[in-house]
């Protein structure tokens, strides 16, 4: 069974007065088991409606969004329970700690405190996050221990499908490597499928199974990073990812970056 | 599907899910503790401020036949009870604008605790916070005044306080919608709902002296009806059976308005997810 299909997903959203845009345009994606699955694309493309449209926050206009099996639309709270989410904004109570925050989490997807604080030592402990300092408010965290804060929110709960929303953007390049390090262990070590959606091309390739690339609402390819690299191979030449995306969308990496949502 | 947590029946990791609710809002209280202590002092000044207008109606002229300690422990109670029922609307109605502010609005509405939880949780705490707050004003203002209260019944008081709770939590909930349909202007209109059924429900004086328009909108609001029933325990030791009148509508808002406001509330999700609304900024 697979972890996640999505079958011609279409969702269109009003700008303004007789504005409308294609936030997903017949999107199909599937991630088996297991499997992790890198979506590409400039701010805009999409990608950030998509991972909504499956974390049940946002419902198509048409199509089907299957998780493990179970039709997440019409049964949201049923795939809510089975899965977990980590986007750009740390979405944290300020003023709570770390700890706080964590057992509140926890909470809503049926942990107790006595097996929420269990599991919350250990975690943190195997990201490198000081457990002492769980203890102070999140707003006193930098923003790269707060992301681990909330992989490690996301990983409390044993989600079988996690959905990483650009979860290293605006970090450090050490916090960077170590939220990516994070994320290669929960890859190595739990059963869970991920969708990450990112700029990092490097990221990409070296997390992912299959990379997608995603412009105005469309998957435009979706395959191993080798293969789409040797598809848009030109003059016996094999180009690394930033060159595919840049073939594939007409963006640059930075043009990407620097686009409006 | 394989559930990834323990095979734990639906209702208890809904219960689960209440406690975090009010577990995390109490962590909030704490850490907040300092606009506590103003909300709490500004209640307090309020409530006794008011309090004083009914010392203050004896040395007007033609106010000596006036029964001042009447007055005033009518006025208190007014001020008491507004202040716990408007806080259990505010908490209400202010749970998605809250979220929204703090950023977390999306992890709360993509986890599996269902909305009534979410409600129950932040009425529960809303209750027992009022409650607190209140007995602690309550205290304070019995320093100052001599009150007449000598044929209180606290018990019927209670009772009628406890299901007008009930009550203002299904109407907090019609409220509390608002800011799903329109995450601008939303909040703007609780506090408009709020300062209304101030005016109409009597809570300084009696639903009377109102126009007849107003009289007639004071009959759909429970803070009427509970401020009715109190008073008629408070000040006149009525019994529980004597407070029907008040009781019965109270009963009937509050099955009416609870699955109402959850009803609503669903279609205003429903509605905030078709349109791209349920999102953390606004």
């Amino acid at each position: 069974m697979n972890a996640l299909e999505l079958r011609n997903v279409r969702k269109r959203f009003k700008k303004r007065r007789g504005v409308w845009v294609d936030a997903l345009d017949d999107i199909s994606l599937t991630i088996r088991r297991g499997e992790v699955v890198g979506i590409l694309g400039p701010n805009g493309s999409g990608k950030s409606t998509l991972v909504r449209v499956i974390s049940t926050l946002v419902i198509p206009d048409s199509g089907e969004v299957h998780v493990f099996g179970v039709d997440a639309v019409a049964h949201p709270k049923v795939v809510q329970r089975n899965m977990n989410r980590v986007s750009v904004e740390a979405s944290f109570f300020k003023k709570l700690s770390a700890l706080e925050n964590l057992l509140y989490g926890a909470k809503l997807y049926g942990v107790t405190d006595r097996e929420a604080r269990e599991r919350i030592r250990e975690i943190l402990e195997h990201i490198g996050f000081d457990y002492k300092r769980a203890q102070e408010p999140m707003e006193h965290l930098s923003r790269g221990m707060q992301q681990k804060v909330a992989l490690a929110r996301a990983l409390l709960t044993s989600p079988m499908l996690m959905l990483l929303d650009e979860p290293t953007t605006g970090l450090d390049p050490r916090s960077k490597r170590e939220v990516q390090a994070f994320i290669r262990r929960i890859r190595e070590r739990h059963d869970a499928s991920i969708l990450l959606c990112t700029h990092d091309m490097r990221e990409a390739e070296e997390l992912c199974d299959r990379v997608g690339i995603m412009v105005d609402g469309r998957i435009l390819a979706l395959d191993e990073p080798r293969a789409l690299k040797e598809r848009y191979a030109a003059d016996g030449r094999i180009p690394d990812l930033e060159e595919v995306f840049m073939a594939a969308t007409g963006y640059s990496v930075e043009e990407a970056a620097a686009e409006e949502e | 599907m394989q559930p990834a947590l323990s095979r734990r029946p639906r209702w208890m990791t809904e219960l689960i899910a209440v406690w975090g609710y009010v577990q995390r809002n109490y962590y909030l209280t704490r850490r907040y503790w300092m606009w506590e202590l103003v909300w709490l002092v500004y209640t307090l000044m309020n409530a006794l401020a008011i309090t004083f207008i009914g010392a203050g109606v004896e040395t007007l002229e033609g106010g000596g036949g006036i029964d001042t300690a009447r007055l005033m422990t009518f006025l208190l109670i007014g001020a008491l009870i507004w202040s716990y029922l408007s806080m259990i609307f505010d908490v209400i109605s202010e749970t998605v604008s809250w979220e929204r502010w703090e950023g977390t609005m999306e992890y709360t509405f993509m986890s599996p605790a269902s909305r009534a939880t979410h409600l129950l949780g932040m009425g529960v705490y809303a209750i027992v916070y009022g409650i607190l707050r209140t007995a602690v004003v309550l205290g304070v203002a019995m320093l100052f005044f001599d009150l007449e209260l000598s044929n209180a019944n606290y018990l019927s008081a209670l009772v009628v306080l406890a299901i007008c709770s009930v009550s203002l939590v299904g109407f907090g909930i019609v409220a509390a919608v608002m800011p799903l349909l329109s995450p601008e202007k939303g909040q703007q209109v609780t506090y408009i709902i709020s300062a209304i059924l101030l005016l109409i429900s009597g809570v300084y004086y009696d639903v009377s002296v109102l126009p007849g328009w107003m009289q007639w909108m004071a009959q759909f609001s429970p803070v009427t009806y509970a401020l009715d029933g109190i008073r008629s325990a408070l000040l006149d030791g009525a019994p529980l059976g004597s407070l029907r009148d008040a009781i019965w509508p109270l009963l009937l808002m509050g099955a009416v308005f609870v699955p109402l406001g959850l009803w609503v509330f669903h279609l205003g999700e429903r509605y905030a997810k078709r349109t791209g609304k349920l999102k953390r900024s606004g």
